[in-house]
């Protein structure tokens, strides 16, 4: 039996806006607990929420990114529940006329395939507040606290239909819109500070099925790499329980990261009734033409547009186009080098390669890159006008990413400059020759196809006694010279 | 000194007749002398009272003073006051003391008024008897036995039995109006938004405006005149500039067209209401008032509907009463389901549970179209009954309750019987208009209230027409046996 997994998404982003969704409490990462959360977010009696404008601006301009349709009469609505880090025993979110509607986007594989998602909509909503149990506290047992300090902060859930087929499509989903995302500037994405959240519905069917199987919700996902593992494992159990003949049941899961296995969260809850109705706090949000109109225009270059121009303009590869365009920062980062060095081509090497291997060992991003964008640009700049080889080159970067300074200051102060002195290097060649007369006798006796073959040993040799600094066209010209003047 | 209106209170401290401190100090004596038998406050802030008193007469005598610099007032329990306990009458916030101080007490604040204390009100404005009150029923001046009306009827009563000269309200479904018709007072209900909700503890969000209770239709307007205007802190509180609703007040009405709706004098009415009622509208043809018989033909599904939307706007609303952070906690909770359960259980009153119970089912799964939007549609066509009718008239008139003021306990047993008190006032907050209540008249030795509602944002005219009548007539000035 051959089994398709079917995945639809319900990413959480919170948007990056100075102030809360609905109150004037800084939204500020970090801070001590309950320092950031005013009387509206602490629900106090009488107070009333008052929209902040920039939460609507963000949201379309996501959806405009999306090609999704804008909601221009949205609604917020009261979602019911109790829970202590929830003050008003509510959440204010958006239901039956959310600000963004269907949409849809491209995603890329690693294979180097595209593949169209739709987006089911996506809606404006507050956080709710933390929960910190025990262990955060060091006197009593058994003690909970809450920090609101993330109550009221604004969220957009953007909720796919179904149309993923594995966890890799999964992740460049979930790439994608984090890659949009930061791009508009409207979140940080920085999922290790929940900025960004994903929980995932996956249910398996027999390949060519068209009805869809019993889904499972696995919750609060927050890096690429659980989701890829979480549905992976969780698609696996299903495949596993119904080929023992079992049913999978619909219910929320958590993945346990520890064990590599999801597990029942709420299988002996009765199910929810939120009450859902329209906020009468709240009036609908109405959005003329004109201002979604000024919007669209002020949005920034996209991924999909930054990579296509990456490949008309800068002639780069398809894949390498995508690469570099995944992150806003890593494309400016790239766009910097390849202007400032003349040089797209080798900039795109050396930023997916060197760099890429560098920030990956020392656990940074391209932002806090060690070698800054001019300093890599002055690098291609030395390599393309022959100051140095690419090997020497490398030498250069290591000592860069120490802060040692820019190109020149490197190659000056460690001595690098590539020799192309040719009387400097036609002594280094004698020299070779003479110390490996034997190599030369055999060159000599050698039949003539065997020849251009041997003939490394002695570039290699001469390579070495420059510490790797002479010219190898100029090396392989005179070597060829004076190995013919032997014969 | 107590029976002086808010307009003569201005004049009075302007001539230097008496000072702020002298009134104010006469009106806490009379509070402490008189209060125990109506029960019309919950706290009496006697020494904030004076000091803010004695500000305002250093005001005055430096001869810049705000509107009401100096006047004593009284608000409704409702409105948060920075520093002072705002409990909705609920044993849920006895404890509870705001940081803050509501935009209408702010807006007191600033126009000079001094402030008495908080008012009696039935719990978090649940009622029409002032019955459910945590601190106790609340007694009508003009017979202690009987109620005063609710939701604000600790703001009525203490206007009737002259404690104050005006206090602040608030209406969901008739809170202002039926006990000002009750006590024998000019209560006012503006259009939904006039007057901002920031600091008003919600009941209903969609239905609840502040309004004043007075003695007069020109201290109504003097109140209202503070209290109404914007506030960036309120999404629905309308985005006009603050208005002096005293500058109509002497217009003519000659030519006034009155709407009478054939629905609110059917089945239920108390006909000796009915004909005090009757007998204003003649009084208004004398005035070169036209009558001009009209239907609202909705009218019958607006207590069925206010019932289902009232709560359930009410069942979110109380849900932040979660013992988690402020209000009351039950005693050690065994966990965090005890904890909800207790407080509210313990925290609430029977009539506040009834209806979050109301509210909850109104808005459950599978029932919330045949509830909720059913009633938001009946909500449509209350409001175009009014569109309508004001296509044709100026004012909308008719009684304010179907009966006099009843006797304590009467109608506890039965809560259908309670919510058809406020079955001719209701309406008005389901389409947002403003509406009125000022004495007409006595029916069985009681009070009998005249409703007039106005069309959107018509306060300015239909105080005028209010107090054309009182210029007329002299129910408003009539004082309850235990005031004298």
């Amino acid at each position: 039996m051959e089994w398709e997994v079917v995945i639809g998404l319900e990413v959480h982003v919170q948007l990056a806006t100075q102030s809360k969704i609905f109150s004037g409490a800084s939204t500020a990462f970090g801070a001590e607990p309950n320092t950031q959360a005013c009387a509206i977010d602490l629900a106090m009696p009488g107070t009333l929420p008052v929209p902040n404008e920039e939460a609507f601006r963000y949201a379309v301009m996501f959806g405009l990114a999306m090609n999704a349709e804008i909601g221009k009469r949205s609604v917020f609505e009261r979602k019911n529940y109790f829970y202590p880090d929830l003050p008003k025993g509510y959440q204010t979110t958006q239901l039956e006329q959310p600000i963004v509607g269907a949409g849809q986007i491209e995603i890329h594989l690693e294979d180097g395939s595209s593949k169209t998602v739709r987006l089911h909509h996506a809606h404006l909503e507050e956080d709710a507040g933390k929960s910190l149990h025990e262990a955060v506290f060091d006197s009593g047992h058994g003690m909970s606290g809450i920090d609101l300090n993330r109550a009221g902060t604004p969220l957009i859930e953007i909720v796919s239909e179904p149309d993923m087929r594995s966890a890799a499509e999964a992740v460049a989903y979930l790439k994608k819109i984090h890659s949009i995302v930061t791009y508009l500037g409207i979140s940080d994405g920085d999922m290790s500070q929940g900025s960004l959240r994903c929980d995932a519905n996956v249910s398996v069917r027999l390949k060519g099925e068209e009805e869809l199987g019993t889904r499972a919700e696995i919750k609060n996902l927050n890096s690429f790499r659980f989701i890829e593992k979480a549905i992976k494992v969780e698609a696996q159990r299903q495949i596993d329980l119904i080929e023992d003949g079992g049913k999978v049941v619909q219910e929320t899961r958590l993945y346990d990261a520890d064990k590599n296995e999801t597990r029942s969260m709420r299988s002996k809850e009765v199910a929810n009734d939120y009450r859902y109705f329209p906020c009468p706090d709240l009036l609908p949000v109405v959005l003329s033409d004109e201002y979604i109109e000024q919007i669209r225009a002020e949005l920034p270059e996209l991924p999909d547009a930054k990579c296509a121009r990456f490949e008309s303009e800068y002639g780069l590869s398809a894949y390498d186009a995508d690469q570099l365009t995944q992150e806003r920062a890593t494309a400016d980062y790239f766009e910097q080098v390849a202007t400032k060095s003349g040089e797209p081509k080798l900039a795109a090497n050396w930023v997916m390669g060197e760099l890429a291997a560098l920030l990956n060992r020392e656990d940074k991003s391209i932002v806090d890159s060690p070698v800054p964008a001019e300093h890599l640009a002055s690098l291609i700049a030395r390599i393309k006008d022959n100051t140095i080889s690419s090997k020497i080159a490398k030498q250069v970067f290591e000592a860069m990413a120490n802060g040692e300074g820019d190109a020149d200051t490197v190659i000056e102060a460690k001595g690098l400059k590539q020799v192309t002195d040719t009387g400097a290097i036609e002594k280094l060649v004698d020299d070779v020759l003479a110390a490996n007369g034997a190599q030369v006798e055999n060159y000599r006796s050698a039949d003539p196809d065997k020849r251009p073959k041997m003939m490394g040993f002695f570039v290699g040799q001469i390579m070495k006694a420059s510490k790797g600094q002479a010219n190898p066209q100029m090396i392989n010209e005179i070597l060829q010279q004076k190995l013919n003047a032997l014969l | 000194m107590h029976q002086l209106t808010i307009a003569e209170i201005i004049r009075g401290l302007r001539d230097r007749q008496f000072s702020s401190v002298e009134i104010t100090s006469h009106l806490l004596e009379r509070i402490q002398q008189l209060d125990s038998q109506f029960n019309s406050f919950i706290t009496v802030t006697g020494e904030q009272a004076i000091q803010q008193a004695a500000a305002a007469d250093a005001r005055l005598a430096q001869g810049n003073a705000p509107a009401l610099c100096g006047v004593p007032i009284a608000h409704k329990d409702i409105f948060c006051t920075n520093g002072v306990r705002t409990s909705c009458a609920s044993k849920m916030l006895d404890n509870f003391v705001p940081p803050y101080d509501a935009t209408v007490v702010d807006n007191f604040l600033q126009a000079g008024a001094v402030s008495l204390g908080k008012t009696n009100m039935d719990e978090f404005a649940m009622g029409s008897s002032n019955e459910s009150s945590y601190y106790g029923a609340v007694k009508n001046p003009w017979d202690v036995e009987r109620i005063p009306g609710g939701s604000s009827g600790g703001s009525a009563a203490a206007v009737a039995a002259q404690l104050v000269p005006a206090t602040t309200a608030s209406d969901t479904g008739g809170s202002i109006r039926q006990p000002a018709a009750m006590t024998g007072t000019t209560g006012l209900k503006p259009t939904y938004g006039r007057v901002s909700r920031w600091g008003m503890i919600a009941f209903a969000s969609s239905l609840d405006q502040g309004g004043p209770i007075a003695r007069t239709a020109e201290d109504a307007a003097l109140m209202l005149s503070v209290m109404a205007g914007p506030d960036t802190k309120d999404s629905t509180c309308l985005d006009r500039p603050t208005q002096d609703y005293t500058a109509n007040l002497n217009e003519s009405i000659s030519g006034l067209k009155i709407g009478v709706p054939s629905e609110y004098f059917g089945e239920g009415l108390d006909s000796e209401v009915g004909a005090r009622v009757q007998e204003a509208l003649k009084e208004y043809e004398k005035l070169g008032a036209e009558l001009v018989e009209i239907s609202l033909p909705h009218s019958k599904l607006a207590v069925p509907a206010y019932y289902v939307i009232a709560p359930a706007e009410a069942s979110a609303n109380l849900s932040r009463f979660d013992g988690v952070r402020y209000g009351y906690r039950c005693e050690n909770p065994a966990d965090l389901r005890d904890l909800y359960m207790r407080s509210r259980g313990e925290g609430f009153g029977e009539e506040v549970k009834r209806r979050i119970l109301v509210g909850s089912y109104a808005l459950s799964a599978g029932y919330y179209d045949a509830y909720y939007n059913k009633a938001q549609q009946v909500r449509r066509l209350i409001k175009q009954d009014f569109v309508d009718a004001f296509q044709k008239v100026d004012v909308i008139m008719g009684p304010t309750a179907p009966n006099p003021a009843f006797k304590l306990g009467e109608k506890n047993a039965d809560p259908v019987a309670m919510y058809l008190e406020d079955i001719y006032t209701i309406a008005t907050n389901l389409a947002g208009l403003p509406g009125m209540s000022i004495p007409c008249g006595f029916a069985h030795g009681l009070p009998v209230g005249l409703q007039l509602i106005g069309n959107y944002l018509d306060e300015a005219r239909m105080l005028n027409i209010a107090h054309q009548f009182q210029q007329a007539s002299d129910w408003h000035q009539k004082i309850a046996p235990a005031a004298q």
